[in-house]
């Protein structure tokens, strides 16, 4: 069963209360960005065997988006961490060094 | 949750199951194959049928071959058998990390049609849908084509309209299609409720030569044949990485070793992420697990398949009696090869409405695989920012019924550097804008 602790209402979901939103942390490129930065932005997905960082919404719950950094390969859960950031936290990233040593995923690590 | 828990289990062992049954030699096999008949089986006969010669050779990386494909699917075995049987190029290898067969090309639900709404669409599955009309004699390997029928139910005014409009794009591509009534379709397949509650059924698409096929003779019948023209299918052998050099694709490294190549070819379905990665770029595209699951096997009760796309679930009965059920795919990344727990039931209790008789059957057992879906659910057959490597991709979760077109246009463009088939389908659209929207067009795929 795949859960997630709401940072927002602090609830334990299961993933059946819950809407997957995407790939996290996308930098939006609008009018007057290069070809190559709006293709990015609107089309081209990290895609990982491995750590992922993931938008998530409580929608039968609390309504709420918020952030969520899962592993694919396993389903572990690794934290969650409030929607109004464009960064993980510190402590999640130690987290996720110390479980998964050598991962990468976009510029972080 | 623990019932669940037990159709995993059995899933798993189905899975492996399939890997004993590989048929396979050490032996090099310097004689022709010998062809399938009714004679054949009159003659091996004779020795109990112990001496049935192996479907394909067991091959031995070389230092180097023109062409590497990466991915022994349906989609890599076929591009490679076009490669020496209409361009003659049969310094091939088939490098596969698993076993032939043991990715989507196993798993799916083997629905084949054709009645796409985008033009580029219909023209490259209705080449494919043709190449399987004659398969099994092209191939002299059984695979079971069963152009039973497809019918797409639609269940609300929007879809009625939909379908109305494919019929006519279909008329116009030269795809065989149909919009019929309610009464025809309660004809051809009695054991359904028209009524609703929910969803009542406004009528259908219905596409007569559409139907399915044995997936995983389609595979080993592919296999069987490229081995026959001196194609090295690898087994239990994984890419690891993409050897280049100033740009150009010089070979990849694999677990058993290196093997440099002149061209490269990507077909490896939810892992084009992965091989892209390996190559150095990016890809518009997303792997989620799709799953399947089958009832108990009972007397013969439908014999065509059903799409209630509304709902989000599809069926038919394989030739063992078992109702094969197929729906949507999980709504995040993942590689679990299992799929969630709930779309199970979700896929279930969608078609009780409309199919009231399933609510008495016994689930037998449930899979899953890894989808690679795009964002206009269209595949990508394309060059690449690396000189000398294509990428065959993008399926998503219908990409069975597309392997011969798909071979078959693949391996042009990767012969020739273009072909009329996948023209439209390059990698450079979502750029453009110029996107083949079937997402809309279908509702659910396969
Ligand atoms: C449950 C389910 C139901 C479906 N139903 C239908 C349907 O009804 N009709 C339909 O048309 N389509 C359906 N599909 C979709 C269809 O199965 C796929 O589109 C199709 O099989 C893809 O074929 P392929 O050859 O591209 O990929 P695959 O068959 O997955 O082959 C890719 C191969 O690449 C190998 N590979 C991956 N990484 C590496 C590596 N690093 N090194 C070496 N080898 C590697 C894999 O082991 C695999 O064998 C369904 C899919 C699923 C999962
Ligand atoms: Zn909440």
């Amino acid at each position: 069963m795949l859960t997630f602790e709401c940072p927002c209402c602090g609830a334990h979901a299961d993933e059946t209360e819950l809407h997957a939103g995407g790939e996290a942390h996308i930098k939006r490129f609008g009018p007057g960005a290069s070809d190559d930065d709006f293709e990015g932005y609107l089309f081209t997905r990290e895609n990982p065997k491995g750590v992922h960082f993931e938008r998530w919404r409580h929608v039968n719950g609390c309504g709420k988006w918020f952030h969520a950094a899962r592993c694919t390969m396993t389903m572990e859960v690794f934290g969650t961490y409030p929607a109004q950031t464009f960064q993980p936290p510190k402590d999640l990233l130690d987290k996720i060094t110390e479980k998964r040593p050598g991962w990468s995923w976009r510029d972080l690590s | 949750m623990s019932q669940l828990h037990g159709i995993v289990t059995v899933a798993h062992t189905s899975t492996y199951a399939f890997e004993c049954i590989t048929p396979e030699t050490d032996e090099p096999d310097s004689s022709p194959m010998k062809r399938y008949s009714a004679f054949a089986i009159a003659r091996e006969a004779f020795s109990g049928h112990k001496n049935w010669d192996r479907a394909w050779r067991k091959a031995q990386p070389k230092k180097r071959y023109d062409v590497v494909i990466v991915g022994a699917g349906g989609h890599g075995l076929a591009t490679a058998y076009y490669l020496g049987k209409n361009f003659g190029i049969t310094n091939v290898a088939v490098i596969e990390k698993g076993w032939l067969g043991g990715g989507n090309t196993g798993r799916n639900t083997t629905i084949i049609r054709s009645n796409y709404l985008q033009d580029p669409s219909a023209a490259i599955y209705e080449k494919a849908r043709s190449l399987y009309e004659t398969m099994s004699q092209d191939l002299n390997y059984n695979v079971m084509f069963s152009p039973r029928g497809v019918m797409m139910l639609a269940q609300t005014e929007h879809e009625v309209r939909g379908y109305l409009r494919t019929a006519h794009a279909n008329a116009l591509q030269g795809v065989e299609t149909r919009f019929i009534t309610p009464r025809e379709v309660k004809e051809i397949v009695p054991i359904i409720n028209l009524a609703g509650p929910r969803y009542p059924v406004l009528g259908a698409l219905w596409q007569e030569r559409a139907g399915s096929a044995r997936h995983d003779a389609v595979a080993w019948g592919y296999a069987r044949a490229c081995s026959a023209m001196g194609i090295d299918i690898i087994q239990q052998c994984a890419v690891t990485g993409v050897l280049q050099e100033a740009g150009r694709v010089t070979g990849v490294q694999t677990t058993k070793g290196d093997i440099s190549c002149e061209k490269l070819g990507i077909v490896v379905a939810g892992h084009s992420g992965d091989l892209a990665n390996m190559a150095g770029f990016r890809l518009p595209l997303e792997s989620v697990p799709l799953q399947a699951l089958v009832s108990e096997p009972i007397k013969p009760i439908m014999n065509c398949v059903v799409m209630a796309n509304t709902v989000h679930g599809y069926m038919s009965q394989s030739d063992k009696g078992e109702m094969v059920i197929g729906g949507g795919t999980d709504g995040y990344n993942g590689f679990t090869q299992r799929g969630s727990f709930h779309h199970v039931e979700e896929t279930v209790r969608a078609l009780i409405e409309t199919f009231p008789m399933l609510s008495r059957l016994k689930m037998l057992r449930q899979w899953g695989g890894i989808v690679d879906v795009t964002g206009d659910r269209s595949p990508i057959l394309s060059k690449t920012p690396l000189e000398g490597c294509f990428i065959n991709s993008g399926w998503g979760t219908g990409g069975f019924k597309a392997i011969p077109g798909s071979g078959w246009g693949f391996a042009e463009l990767m012969a020739k550097g273009h072909s009329p088939l996948t023209e439209e389908f390059s990698m450079s659209r979502f750029r453009e804008g110029k996107f083949i929207d079937e997402s809309v067009a279908a509702g659910v795929a396969h």
